[in-house]
């Protein structure tokens, strides 16, 4: 029915919609809980309530994007996993402190919320930095070099910052008054650093990989990519303009950043992706290499095809029902 | 790496042993809320919405533990068992993955309208929406049973150069152990829920509480586990006998039978001594093991000794076995006790609120037992017949997984002391509402247990 070469090309390609999707969804919710600001209590029951309908089902697209890479390529799952494993073992860890920081923080004991809030900031920033850093291991090829885990962290950095970014862009949009001013000092600044790793990653990327490098110098697909980063710069400096003139009267264009985040995070992820193409595990295993067996994968994308859509119109619908600007979380 | 392996085996066991706890509550837990739900819209009577305000909190954090718990058990299989996924992977991959798009998704996707969206839906999309999250969370556990089950009775597939490949999905899915494993499991956490509902509103009576809610709540629980615990008992029957067909030396574990026998007994209690291969201070009760399991007094059981150097390990096994059925059985006294107490006197004493409070988590007593049972029963294979726990192990340094494990640990123990505490408080601030109200005043902010203020 398919063939074991077009699987690939298709799973890889689910896989890589799963991965871009998690990194904005989770990234703006993980973003705001980084920026929560523990001195102002009532600002951060705001801040969570804006994210308290979605993050169950954002952290899920992690689960499919690592679920298709177990099933997809079940080889080069065990390989990336075996060379980031402690890091996962943070990831997984944070994740699970700010998933429950979430729950007990309004249902515990009143005197312990405090240090809920301050879990959840800690296991969000703790999960952004793994999540950098595993990106950055993987950018260097999982080398055992003084310069890639300084790499690594520094790309850690970054990924924390760009969540950060995109998170005060979705509170520019979900949030009025004072702390509506607040998001937009901060998706000044945290853009500013998101640019600042976007280069440097750019940059490191081609040096020290020179397969990348051929890729993207070779006359002429350097003049059909070009667009990526010009639309990238172009899309930041857009950002800054628009901060500058928020909030506006009637909040109007309250969502541009939120929208021009979204596309910097997809263009990035396309330059990303390009590179590194059709390895999955960087200069050792090709898509080709790793499929599942095609008996499996076209089981599954049978449901794939029946079911993505299915889920992609109920959450629009989900965030059609709490559209607007937060309200309290009311259970009743 | 036999330090590796050992210590793999153990953080896999601790990270599903956390895991199932949770979903084994809200499986279940998410159907007694739609019923709730549901009452209320066709009653009207508040009484069904604060039952049903009071649950849906419990309900959101165990369900958002179960969640984060479940997404370590996503990366469990590549980092720790990595021939796992290269030899059957063809098969567990899709069962994971129809899991994930059918029923986490699902989920995921309509608890926060579940949750939060009351206010913004009609009552009809809102009651939709708590059906549709217990469809989802009984779906999960449809797949993940499914794959448990292959791995104990594979079928439906072919080695081919020692890689499994799927022949025929129906088969895969619908294996022998399947249906059984699936519906015991499904009243486990039926059982569990309804004593967890019990046993908090038997805390919430005793503290004093004169609401109609958690009277309401009580009495359902126990209907439900009146009826659930007769048909568990005899599902574990069922259950044991499939179980015998496939996997007999797992059965002599259960039983302590070392030498094939007719008409063996059945053991009340033994401790069986693998190096002498006998059981010692045995308390038996003569034929019944044969008659429970063959149907016939003189039936023949395949002892231990027809397996030598393949079978589990018989002490785990066999005291796992007799925790889950002794905590059945408890399950079953009590449960009717109070339920016909319940019907003659409407009110129940003190010492059975008591008992029932004791009871809360007896559910998960069993449940852990019940699979403790099952996955040691199947040492040394991890799919019966295809792959065995050692091949399967991970090469990672031992020290690294010695630290996750610890780390593993620590969180769990963190996480199980604040669910408890936090349980426990919201009960007692449900009782004690008046207080709340005025701390309210103070301060407005979000506080989900304002919604008792009516009660
Ligand atoms: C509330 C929980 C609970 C209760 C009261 C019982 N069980 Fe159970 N049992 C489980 C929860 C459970 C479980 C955790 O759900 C298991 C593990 C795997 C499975 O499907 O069910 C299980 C497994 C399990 C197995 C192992 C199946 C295998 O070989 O893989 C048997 C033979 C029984 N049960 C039999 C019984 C009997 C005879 C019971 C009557 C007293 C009983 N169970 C009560
Ligand atoms: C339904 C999904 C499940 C799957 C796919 C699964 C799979 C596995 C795997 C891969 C292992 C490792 C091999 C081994 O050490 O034997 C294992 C072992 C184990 N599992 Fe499960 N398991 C499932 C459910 C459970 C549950 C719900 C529990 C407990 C509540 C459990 C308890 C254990 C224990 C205690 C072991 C260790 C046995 C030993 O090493 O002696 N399992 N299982
Ligand atoms: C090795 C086995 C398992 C894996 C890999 C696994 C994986 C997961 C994952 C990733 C989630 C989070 C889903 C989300 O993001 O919404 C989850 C939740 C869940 N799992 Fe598991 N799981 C396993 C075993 C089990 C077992 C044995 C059961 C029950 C029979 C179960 C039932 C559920 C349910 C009902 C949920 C929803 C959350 C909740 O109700 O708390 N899982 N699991």
């Amino acid at each position: 029915m398919f063939e074991v070469d077009s699987l690939a090309v298709i799973f890889v390609a689910l896989m890589g919609f799963s991965i871009l999707l998690y990194a904005i969804l989770d990234g703006y919710d993980l973003g705001v809980g980084i920026l929560l600001p523990l001195s102002q209590p009532d600002d951060s029951d705001t801040m969570i309530a804006s994210i308290g309908p979605f993050w169950d089902a954002n952290e899920t697209w992690l689960v499919l994007a690592i679920g298709l890479l177990l099933i997809a390529f079940p080889a080069a799952h065990s390989h990336i996993f075996k060379e980031l494993y402690l890091p996962t073992a943070v990831l997984l860890i944070s994740l699970v402190l700010r998933g429950v920081a979430f729950d007990f923080r309004t249902k515990a004991a009143f005197s312990h919320k405090p240090t809920w809030n301050k879990v959840f900031k800690i296991g969000s920033l703790l999960a952004a930095m793994s999540q950098g850093y595993m990106l950055g291991m993987y950018v260097m090829g999982f080398e055992d070099s003084l310069a890639a885990y300084a790499f690594s962290l520094l790309s850690a950095l970054g990924v924390a910052a760009a969540y950060a970014y995109i998170g005060a862009c979705w509170l520019i949009m979900k949030t009025e008054g004072a702390l509506q001013v607040q998001a937009v000092a901060w998706a000044k600044k945290t853009g500013v650093v998101c640019f600042i790793g976007v280069v440097a990653v750019s940059v490191v990327n081609p040096l020290i990989n020179p397969d990348v490098y051929a890729k993207w110098f070779a006359w002429p697909t350097t003049l059909y990519i070009l667009p990526l980063p010009v639309l990238c710069f172009a899309l930041f400096a857009y950002s800054q303009r628009q901060l500058k003139h928020l909030p506006a009267i009637n909040d109007k264009g309250c969502w541009r950043p939120f929208v021009a985040a979204v596309a910097i995070f997809s263009l990035c992820f396309f330059g990303l992706a390009f590179s590194f193409f059709p390895y999955i595990v960087p200069g050792k295993l090709t898509i080709w290499q790793t499929a599942a067996a095609p008996e499996s994968l076209s089981f599954i994308l049978w449901g794939v095809i029946i079911v993505v859509p299915v889920i992609i119109s109920y959450t629009i619908f989900s965030y059609r029902v709490f559209w607007g600007k937060v309200q309290e979380l009311r259970y009743h | 790496m036999i330090e590796t392996l050992m210590l793999s085996r153990i953080q896999f066991a601790a990270n599903i042993s956390f895991h199932i706890l949770f979903p084994t509550i809200t499986i279940a837990l998410s159907w007694f809320l739609f019923f709730f739900k549901l009452r209320f819209d066709q009653t009207g009577e508040p009484v069904w919405m604060r039952a049903y305000r009071f649950w849906v909190k419990i309900f959101a954090i165990t369900f958002a533990i179960g969640v984060v718990t479940g997404i370590t058990m996503s990366f469990q299989f590549g980092t720790n068992w990595p021939k796992y996924m290269e030899t059957v992977g063809n098969i567990a991959g899709p069962l994971l993955g129809y899991e994930i798009l059918t029923a986490f998704f699902l989920e995921a996707g309509f608890l926060g309208i579940m949750l939060f969206g009351i206010r913004r839906v009609s009552a009809r999309v809102h009651t939709l929406s708590t059906l549709i999250v217990a469809i989802g969370t009984t779906l999960s556990a449809f797949w993940i049973i499914a794959l448990n089950s292959w791995m104990h009775t594979p079928q439906g597939h072919e080695m081919r150069d020692g890689v499994a490949f799927p022949v025929d999905w129906l088969a895969i899915i619908f294996n022998p152990s399947f249906p059984y494993r699936l519906t015991h499991m499904l009243i486990a956490s039926g059982l569990t829920a309804a004593f967890l509902i019990a046993g908090i509103s038997a805390y919430r009576l005793l503290k004093g509480d004169d609401k109609k809610a958690p009277k309401l709540t009580l009495k359902i629980a126990l209907t439900v586990a009146m009826f659930l615990t007769p048909l568990q008992i005899f599902m574990g029957d069922l259950h044991g006998l499939n179980t015998l067909e496939h996997q007999p030396q797992k059965i002599a574990a259960m039983e302590g039978i070392w030498q094939t026998q007719k008409g063996a007994p059945l053991l009340l209690f033994a401790i069986p001594d693998e190096q002498q291969k006998k059981n010692h201070f045995e308390i038996a009760i003569p034929k019944l093991a044969s008659l429970i399991l063959t149907h016939d007094l003189e039936g023949e059981i395949k002892g231990l000794n027809e397996f030598e150097g393949n079978h589990p390990p018989v002490a785990p096994v066999f005291f796992a076995f007799r925790i889950m059925m002794g905590v059945g059985m408890l399950m079953l006294i009590i449960s009717w006790v109070s339920r016909i107490q319940l019907m003659r006197n409407n009110v129940l004493p003190p010492w059975l609120l008591k008992v029932l409070v004791a009871m809360s988590f007896s559910g998960w007593l069993a449940t852990l037992a019940g699979w403790y049972v099952t996955e040691i029963g199947r040492q040394p294979w991890l799919v019966t017949g295809i792959l065995t726990v050692k091949d399967a192990a991970t090469t990672i340094a031992p020290a690294n997984v010695g630290l996750s494990l610890a780390m593993y640990l620590t969180l769990y123990v963190v996480l199980m002391v604040a669910y408890l505490h936090t349980l426990f408080t919201m009960a007692n601030r449900a009782v004690e509402i008046e207080e709340i109200t005025e701390d309210e005043k103070v301060k407005p902010v979000i506080r989900p247990t304002t919604a008792n203020k009516g009660e």
